[in-house]
């Protein structure tokens, strides 16, 4: 029995360390006084300081923040609406609508709407990456609006409808309130998604625009410089905070996703 | 809801379109037609300068043709891809579930005060940028790093050639698993969780070994939970075309390497749309048949 458990421990701690090794070295290189990404040779804040004088840069990031603003607020208010509509309503198309962007191969609905955008065309750049941002946000944000409203009691909302408020108005004073921890926390999640979304937008951003998943993407597929450590760093820390505030509004969203 | 209130918003069915009909119009729009234009593209020939050829062509044929799909089917070189790229999602998945099985037990046996927190903790990674993951390999598996210089030092007393572990099948593969890993633990998570431990208690009252309580109680009752970790690595798995991309050798193109080549590159679309058309139906029937595998192996076990 003993040795069972030990047995078990130790595989899970290979696997946890298999899951956090790789981004403990992108950190501590960020901070690495060498090009090569190979060894430790000193502490340094050099890599931050030519990340801040690096323009192209900061404006990948500018657009990756304005993008993921504008996707999720609109993904969030659609996604809420499918999430209600479903709970409340028999839904037939909507459902599946709002799922199969999440269970099909990412690539598909990358090409799909790069065909689409050229067809009608739309001049590719950061309003077609916001369009294709916002219609894989809206499944994320409705599975979560839907959770928190199943666990939601329904008889406050028919209370409400008894003393006479409108369906409107008991939507708004007494449902929403209700499921807006599952709205923020969709909001959060929808924001995350499209910031680090690198798929659907390297077939949808064109030739001029650039996010800074296409930014890392390129300085990678040149060499590797401890540059990209230290925007990856400033990224997940950035994540890291989004999850967790997301987390604490909202303890289901870990066993959503 | 109670029938009144049911009725009341039966009767406004404009507030079912109300609160309805924006996502959807939404989702018509920007996933259901698009989607449907590029299987309509499929069936196109490719155009002079990259996108489809007009239509209704010169001699006022419509263009309407089967050629991509010929194309796919005839050219073996395509499908050696395909099936590479199956190999590669499935080696994923069988990995995952070795790493991901154990911890997953832990996790469930452990006292509930601390199971959120090692869920968590399983999460946190996938939430970090998936390029930043990729790229992590980048440096762990690089010529110059720790990693490379010790397997190379050690196949060297063998007198063996120094292997590159960088843009290399081995590359493709172990970041594959690590991006996909989390999806494997948190159904397992899930379905092992809900195991009743009398079943286990009982077995070992009747003589059996730890080995055996595995195989014959455990393993079995978690089947539902395998096939859906399997599921939700699988799919992303085939169609991934970053990894390679980035981490590959020049053998290790995949399905979705040569989609993006088709759209990207050599602007073929009817091609790259039959390539995707045919991606999403084998990763769609493939995780359908593991969902239905899965839920007969659960019928059976219940019965049993």
């Amino acid at each position: 029995m003993r040795s069972r458990r030990i047995a078990l421990w130790t595989a899970a701690l290979v696997a946890y360390a298999f899951l956090y090794v790789p981004l403990v070295i992108v950190v501590a290189y960020s901070f690495n006084d060498s090009r090569l990404n190979a060894e430790w040779v000193g502490f340094t804040f050099d890599w931050y300081r030519k990340l801040a004088e690096n323009d192209e840069m900061i404006a990948a990031a500018g657009n990756s923040l304005l993008i993921a603003l504008v996707a999720s607020l609109v993904s969030t208010v659609l996604g809420t609406m499918a999430g209600v509509a479903m709970h409340r309503y028999r839904m037939r198309v909507l459902p599946v609508l709002v799922l199969t962007p999440i269970a099909i191969p990412e690539i598909l609905m990358g090409v799909a709407l790069l065909i689409f955008f050229v067809m009608l065309n739309v001049t590719l750049g950061l309003v077609s990456v916001a369009i294709a941002h916002i219609a894989f946000c809206i499944g994320f944000v409705a599975i979560v609006v839907r959770a928190r409203l199943a666990g939601m009691d329904e008889s406050l909302v028919e209370a409400a409808r008894d003393c006479g408020a409108t369906p409107w108005q008991a939507f708004v004073r007494v449902t929403l309130p209700l499921i807006m921890p599952g709205v923020v926390a969709g909001a959060l999640m929808a924001f995350t998604l499209s910031i680090d979304d690198f798929v659907i937008t390297f077939f949808t951003a064109g030739a001029g625009t650039v996010t800074l998943p296409l930014q890392i993407y390129s300085m990678i597929k040149i060499a590797v410089t401890p540059e990209v450590n230290a925007v990856s760093t400033l990224l997940m820390l950035l994540t890291l905070v989004l999850i967790v505030v997301a987390a604490r509004i909202s303890p289901s969203l870990l066993r959503t996703k | 809801m109670t029938g009144a209130t049911l009725g009341a918003l039966r009767e406004s069915r404009w507030g079912k379109w109300a609160v309805a009909g924006p996502p959807l119009l939404y989702l018509v729009v920007f996933f259901a037609i698009p989607t449907l234009i590029m299987v309509a593209a499929s069936f196109r020939s490719p155009g002079e300068f990259g996108g489809l050829a007009p239509f209704v062509g010169d001699d006022g044929r419509l263009d309407l043709t089967l050629e991509s799909y010929v194309r796919l089917a005839e050219d073996t070189v395509y499908l050696e891809v395909f099936l590479k790229s199956v190999v590669y999602a499935l080696v994923t998945t069988l990995a995952c579930l070795v790493l991901a099985y154990p911890l997953a037990a832990l996790i469930a046996q452990s006292p509930k005060k601390y199971r959120d927190l090692m869920l968590l903790l399983v999460i946190l990674p996938f939430w970090s940028n998936f390029l930043i993951r990729v790229y992590a390999w980048m440096i762990i598996l690089g010529p110059n790093a720790a990693l490379a210089k010790a397997v190379n030092g050690v196949l060297a007393v063998f007198g063996v050639e120094p292997v590159p572990l960088l843009f290399s099948s081995f590359a493709v593969l172990v970041c594959l698993v690590y991006v996909h890993l989390p999806f494997m633990v948190l159904p397992l998570y899930a379905n092992l969780e809900k195991h009743d431990r009398a079943l286990l208690d009982a077995a070992q009252d009747l003589g059996a070994s730890a080995w055996q309580r595995f195989w014959r109680i455990t393993f079995p009752l978690s089947l539902p939970g395998v096939y859906a970790g399997a599921a939700l690595v699988f799919i992303p798995a085939l169609g991934i075309f970053a990894i390679p991309d980035i981490l590959g050798g020049p053998n290790d193109s995949l399905i979705g390497n040569l989609i993006k080549q088709q759209f990207l590159e050599t602007r073929d679309w009817p091609f790259g749309s039959v390539l995707s058309i045919v991606l999403t139906v084998a990763a769609l029937a493939l995780a359908g048949l593991a969902a239905w595998v899965g839920r007969r192996g659960a019928e059976e076990i219940a019965r049993a």
